[in-house]
């Protein structure tokens, strides 16, 4: 290493490349050694899940058992019905909501921009940086006060609102990705503005359109503060139903992480499929 | 930023305007202004009405289990706030809180970043088995960490560092603040590799091979060349993780309720409590209205740095 003569590039490469590769697989193995090892609870957890109870409860943990669908079986038989009804209500329609009112919003603030645009995107972001729990009494009040209390629709009105700077600002940043060109020439074509949102703008930012979805269907399906204090039994959504089966069956613990591994099953599986895009939504568009 | 020559006259049709351009007609601009009513209005009235009402209610003196006890009693409700010890402390553990999980998660994000920014075999795996923890329901992550890991009999940690020594030590109870905080890091650790790694891979591959070619080691060009072009993405990654950090609630609900005392509450669980366990709405108001007006400072800090990641590329003509 020391040489101060100007060695040829291949005799370099004869000294470098073996302690490159070893080092190169070292960096490899700990990368998959802590990728497993943040990943490791969440398998635990659908590990215990599918135990006995009395296999989930050693000293040492066991970790050869046989497996059994029992846990899985009895969560389903617990009532879990009308709260994944209420989750998948709640998450499905704030979404669709979130988009109804994001894309068109998003649109007006970029490809064909108001007067003071920058006020608005202020605006949208700045709701998301006040703390909900500073809301929250009142929410609480007015909610009782419109009969909404334990309603479903309650937590589809918040979770849009939860979720609706996001999306303006993340669709906001798929429709600047739209050359400019295309929609000149759509224009120069005599294409009307709908012809052209609809054949040309539209199409392109549909994937952006999609992890948006995506993104608002992870923070809705997850969302506890609100679920918590606005819904009881009859509106109570899936992280609201995992509490009271710790205070209610606190110490099955395989029976508790079937309960677990199945809230968030669908979370996780959209979040793989829109692990992409995860970053421009939680930075509001501004990494892409 | 130094040149002397007069400023050219501004381009007639920048590529993303971020202005309505002039001359636009009245009607015109209604058409524009159409599509972002809906979300605007929805937004305004879902969201800053009930802040107002916090507002108003900081200033009464209301107890929901006292019927007809409310009336206006001013700022008394800010001096019984300030007044309280234990609200002191809940806003000292809530800074920990955050300051700490922004911290090591940052750290450990970057690390990870590192590990991953490198062409290896199952590098796809990886990296989703890494943003797992962040996507998993953070009610049922708490519940996890709780049980299975922290444990002090059965749990997962004792078990792993019972060769050290270690006996059964009941880490919830024992250090609830750093358990809670483990679970968050675990939770954000993904996040912010996820935001740094954007970073890495936006960073251009020309220069620090040019570098590397004039001699630089590693460690001087990760010092001098990563470090300041990833600037950026920490800083956003810290204002952002800290943002949505002040709102952490399920994992304080879940692993310690707070306790022992208030030894891990921070500010939502504290005014949860007051508000909805000791229903007294004039003082969990107040002490919102004050959490508010605490992480404004955070929140303006984010957004000159989102704004500014935007003019970058928006406002260069």
């Amino acid at each position: 290493m020391s040489t101060t003569t100007t060695t040829r590039p291949e005799t370099v490469d004869e000294t470098v490349r073996p302690r490159r590769r070893t080092q190169g697989i070292g960096w490899s193995a700990l990368a998959w050694i802590v990728g497993i090892g943040f990943f490791f609870p969440v398998l635990w957890m659908v590990i215990t899940g599918f135990k006995q109870e009395a296999d989930a409860y050693t000293d040492p943990p066991t970790v050869f058992f046989t497996p059994t669908l029992d846990q899985f079986r009895e969560v389903l038989d617990s009532g879990i019905g009308t709260t994944l009804l209420n989750s998948v209500f709640a998450t499905t329609v704030s979404t669709l909501l979130v988009l109804l009112l994001g894309i068109p919003a998003a649109f007006a603030l970029s490809l064909r921009p108001v007067r003071k645009t920058k006020d608005v995107l202020f605006f949208f972001i700045s709701t998301k940086m006040l703390p909900v729990v500073a809301a929250i009494v009142p929410l609480y009040v007015i909610v009782g006060d419109i009969g909404l209390l334990d309603n479903i629709w309650a937590l589809v009105i918040l979770y849009t609102a939860m979720n609706l700077p996001i999306a303006v600002w993340m669709m906001r940043s798929f429709f600047l990705e739209v050359p400019s060109e295309l929609l000149e020439a759509a224009s120069m074509d005599g294409a009307s503005l709908w012809t052209s949102v609809r054949e040309v703008i539209l199409p392109l930012v549909s994937p952006g359109i999609a992890a948006t979805a995506l993104i608002c269907v992870i923070f809705s399906w997850n969302e506890f503060f609100f679920a918590v204090n606005l819904t009881a039994v009859q509106a109570q959504t899936i992280p609201v139903f995992l509490v009271g089966f710790i205070t209610g069956q606190g110490l099955y613990w395989a029976q508790l992480s079937a309960a677990a591994t199945l809230s968030a099953l669908p979370v996780v599986l959209a979040g793989w499929v829109a692990q992409n895009k995860l970053v421009r939504g939680l930075s509001f568009g501004a990494i892409k | 930023m130094t040149t002397t020559t007069p400023t050219a006259p501004p381009p007639q049709e920048s590529p993303t305007p971020l202005h309505e351009p002039r001359g636009v007609s009245r009607a015109e601009g209604w058409r524009r202004r159409g599509p972002l009513l809906p979300a605007l209005v929805f937004a305004i009235v879902v969201t800053q009405i009930p802040f107002l009402f916090t507002l108003y209610y900081s200033t009464q003196s209301w107890n929901l289990v006292r019927p007809g006890s409310r009336e206006f009693n001013g700022l008394d409700n800010y001096v019984d706030v300030f007044r309280d010890s234990q609200f002191r402390e809940v806003a000292v553990n809530t800074v920990i809180m955050i300051g700490g999980t922004v911290i090591i998660s940052v750290v450990l994000g970057l690390l990870l970043a590192l590990l991953l920014d490198r062409q290896f075999r199952g590098r796809g795996i990886v990296r989703t088995l890494l943003i797992t923890p962040f996507l998993v329901t953070p009610v049922a992550g708490a519940l996890i960490w709780k049980t299975t890991m922290f444990d002090p009999v059965f749990g997962l940690i004792n078990y792993v560092l019972s060769p050290f020594g270690v006996g059964e030590i009941d880490w919830v109870s024992r250090y609830p603040l750093a358990a809670v905080m483990t679970n968050l890091v675990w939770q954000w650790t993904p996040f912010m590799m996820l935001l740094i790694l954007a970073g890495l891979q936006s960073m251009p591959k020309d220069i620090a091979e040019a570098a590397r070619v004039d001699g630089a080691g590693p460690v001087k060009l990760f010092r001098e060349l990563t470090l300041p072009h990833l600037r950026r993405f920490i800083e956003l990654g810290t204002v952002l993780g800290a943002i949505y950090l002040v709102n952490t609630f399920d994992a304080v609900y879940m692993m310690t309720s707070g306790g022992p005392g208030v030894a891990s509450s921070n500010l939502p669980y504290y005014i949860y409590q007051r508000a909805f366990l000791g229903f007294d709405v004039g003082q969990a108001a107040a002490m919102g209205v004050i959490t508010v007006i605490a992480t404004i400072a955070v929140s303006t800090l984010a957004l000159r740095l989102i704004f500014k990641s935007f003019s970058g590329t928006e406002e260069a003509a």
